[in-house]
C-alpha cells in the first residue's frame, strides 16, 4: 500500500471517528434521554425556585453565585485573596443595571 | 483508444497530489521522532483547548436551558451591604406591584454537616411534599450522610438542639446538577434548625409574565424599598455566562501559556528550516522541482500534522468529557467542596465552536510550515545549497 494511501485512510478513520463523535453529541442533547432528563430538571428549578446550579458547594458564593454579595469572596478584608479553587474558574459577575438614585427631593 | 489513454485534467492532479503526498510522508518518516513528538505535543494542546471549550459550552448551555425556570425576579434586602432577612411585611407591597404577578416569601439557608464536613441547601419549598419532620433531600446529600428513605436524618439547630427528621424521599440524580444538596424540609421545622422568627423571608420571588416589564418591575422594587435587591433572570443568566466564559479564569490562562510554548516550538520547527531541509529543498530545485512543487510538499506537510492532531486532540477531549466523565478536570471542578454533584455533562459546542479551533490551531501551523519554504524554494538552489 503506497504510504498516502495509508495516511488517507487514516484520515478518513479521524472524520468517521468525528463524525460519530458529533451524531453522538446530538443523540446525546435532542434524544428522548437527554430531553427527559432537561425537562426534569426545568420542572424542579419551576417546582422549587432554584436560582443557581449546583456545581460547586465549598461556600455560598460558589454555590449561589447570582445571589451572593457582591463582596463575598473579599469578606474577610477588603485585599483578602480569593479562597476556593473554583473561584478561579468564575469570573465576577457583571455590574446589575440598576437604575440611577432619584434626584433628593426638596423638603 | 487513444481518447482514453489520454491523462484527464482532474484525475492526473490527484494522481500528483498523491505522489507528492508520498514524497511528504517519506520526508516526514526521516524524522520520525522528531514529528511524532511534535505531533503528541500538538494534539495534547488542541486536547486542553478543546477540552476547556466543550466543558465550558456544556456548562453554559446547560445553566441556560435549566434557569430558564427560575424566578423572574428575587428580591433581597440588603443591611450595611449585606444580605439579611426580608420582613414579610413587604410581600403584599411587592406583590400589589403593576406587572406582578405574585410575590412569594421564600427561606432557605445553608448548613454546614459537621460529620459529613459538607455545606448543604436548605430550603422550604411553596409547597412541601413531606410530613412535618421529613426531609427530602438531594442525590449528594444522600451519599455523604449515608441516608436512604426512612432513614434519620438529625441536623444540629442554632440552639445546639439535634431535630430528629427522617429521609421521605431522595431527589432522583437525574436532576443532580440543581438539587444535588437540597434539604427541603416544612416551613416550621426550618424555624426550628435556624431559630429564625416566621416574619422573616431569606428573600421575595416575584412572577412578571411579560419579560418586558422586568426591568420596570426592578426598577419599581428599588423605588419602593431602597435597601432591596432585585436580581433579574436576565441577571443570573448573565452570571453564568461570566461564570462560563471560556476566555477567563486560570484554567484558560494556564493553558495560554502551554498555547504560547507550543507555538515557540512550533515556530521554531516550522520557521526555521534545518540546514538538512534547505539542502533537500535545494536539491528538488536544482533536479527540475518547480517552486509551486515544493510548496505543495510543505503544504502537504504542515496538513498532515496540523489535521492528524487536530483529529485526535478533539476526539481525546470529546472522550475525556463525555464518555470518561472528566477525570482530569475533575479535582479543579469539585475544589474543596465535601459534596460534589454527580455530573453528566451533556455536548453542548457546535459547528463555530469547532470551526473556531480549528482555525487557531491548523491555519497558523500550515502556514508557518509554508512560508520559509517559499523563502527557500525562490532562491537559488545554488546559494540554498551552500548556504
Amino acid at each position: 500500500m503506497r504510504r498516502s494511501d495509508a495516511f488517507l485512510l487514516v484520515l478518513g478513520l479521524l472524520a468517521l471517528l468525528l463524525e460519530l463523535a458529533w451524531v453522538d453529541a446530538a443523540e446525546r442533547r435532542a434524544g428522548p434521554e437527554g430531553a427527559a432528563v432537561r425537562a426534569a430538571k426545568l420542572a424542579m428549578v419551576r417546582r422549587l425556585g432554584l436560582t443557581d446550579l449546583c456545581l460547586f458547594t465549598e461556600a455560598r458564593y460558589t454555590r449561589h453565585p447570582s445571589q451572593a454579595d457582591r463582596f463575598a469572596p473579599f469578606q474577610d478584608h477588603p485585599q483578602a485573596l480569593e479562597h476556593f479553587p473554583s473561584g478561579s474558574l468564575m469570573a465576577p459577575p457583571p455590574l446589575p443595571e440598576l437604575p440611577a438614585d432619584p434626584a433628593p427631593s426638596a423638603p | 483508444m487513444s481518447q482514453d489513454l489520454a491523462p484527464r485534467p482532474v484525475s492526473s492532479w490527484l494522481e500528483r497530489q498523491r505522489s507528492l503526498l508520498d514524497f511528504t510522508l517519506a520526508s516526514l518518516s526521516r524524522r520520525t521522532g522528531k514529528n511524532l513528538s511534535l505531533l503528541a505535543v500538538y494534539a495534547l494542546v488542541v486536547f486542553a483547548l478543546a477540552s476547556v471549550l466543550l466543558l465550558t459550552e456544556s456548562l453554559r448551555a446547560e445553566a441556560r436551558a435549566v434557569l430558564a425556570g427560575a424566578p423572574d425576579v428575587v428580591v433581597q434586602r440588603l443591611s450595611a451591604g449585606r444580605h439579611d432577612l426580608t420582613p414579610a411585611d413587604r410581600v403584599e407591597p411587592l406583590a400589589a406591584i403593576r406587572g406582578v404577578r405574585g410575590a412569594v416569601g421564600r427561606r432557605w439557608g445553608y448548613y454546614f454537616g459537621r460529620g459529613s464536613q459538607a455545606n448543604f441547601t436548605v430550603m422550604v419549598p411553596e409547597r412541601f411534599w413531606g410530613a412535618e419532620g421529613e426531609v427530602v433531600v438531594g442525590e449528594g446529600v444522600a451519599r455523604v450522610r449515608a441516608a436512604a428513605p426512612g432513614a434519620e436524618f438529625p441536623l444540629r439547630g442554632a440552639d445546639g438542639h439535634y431535630l430528629h427528621l427522617t429521609v421521605r424521599e431522595v431527589i432522583p440524580a437525574t436532576t443532580a446538577s440543581v438539587t444535588s444538596d437540597l434539604v427541603l424540609l416544612s416551613d416550621a421545622a426550618f424555624g426550628r434548625l435556624f431559630g429564625q422568627p416566621a416574619d422573616r423571608f431569606t428573600d421575595v420571588a416575584l412572577t412578571v409574565p411579560n419579560a418586558k416589564e422586568v426591568a420596570t418591575v426592578a426598577e419599581k422594587v428599588t423605588r419602593l424599598f431602597p435597601d432591596a435587591r432585585p436580581i433579574t433572570r436576565q441577571e443570573l443568566t448573565r452570571t453564568y455566562e461570566a461564570v462560563f466564559d471560556w476566555r477567563s479564569g486560570l484554567t484558560v490562562v494556564i493553558l495560554s501559556a502551554a498555547v504560547l510554548a507550543f507555538a515557540l516550538v512550533a515556530w521554531d520547527k516550522a520557521a526555521g528550516l534545518s540546514a538538512e531541509e534547505r539542502r533537500e529543498i535545494g536539491i528538488l530545485k536544482a533536479i527540475g522541482w518547480e517552486t509551486s512543487d515544493v510548496l505543495t510538499v510543505k503544504l502537504w506537510e504542515g496538513a498532515v500534522v496540523s489535521l492528524t492532531a487536530f483529529g485526535l486532540g478533539w476526539l481525546a477531549a470529546y472522550g475525556h468529557l463525555f464518555l470518561g466523565g472528566a477525570p482530569l478536570f475533575e479535582p479543579v471542578l469539585r475544589g474543596w467542596s465535601t459534596l460534589s454533584p454527580a455530573r453528566r455533562l451533556v455536548p453542548a459546542a457546535g459547528g463555530l465552536e469547532v470551526l473556531t479551533l480549528f482555525i487557531l490551531t491548523v491555519v497558523p501551523y500550515t502556514v508557518a510550515t509554508v512560508v520559509p519554504a517559499w523563502r527557500a524554494a525562490t532562491t537559488d538552489p545554488d546559494a540554498v545549497m551552500r548556504s
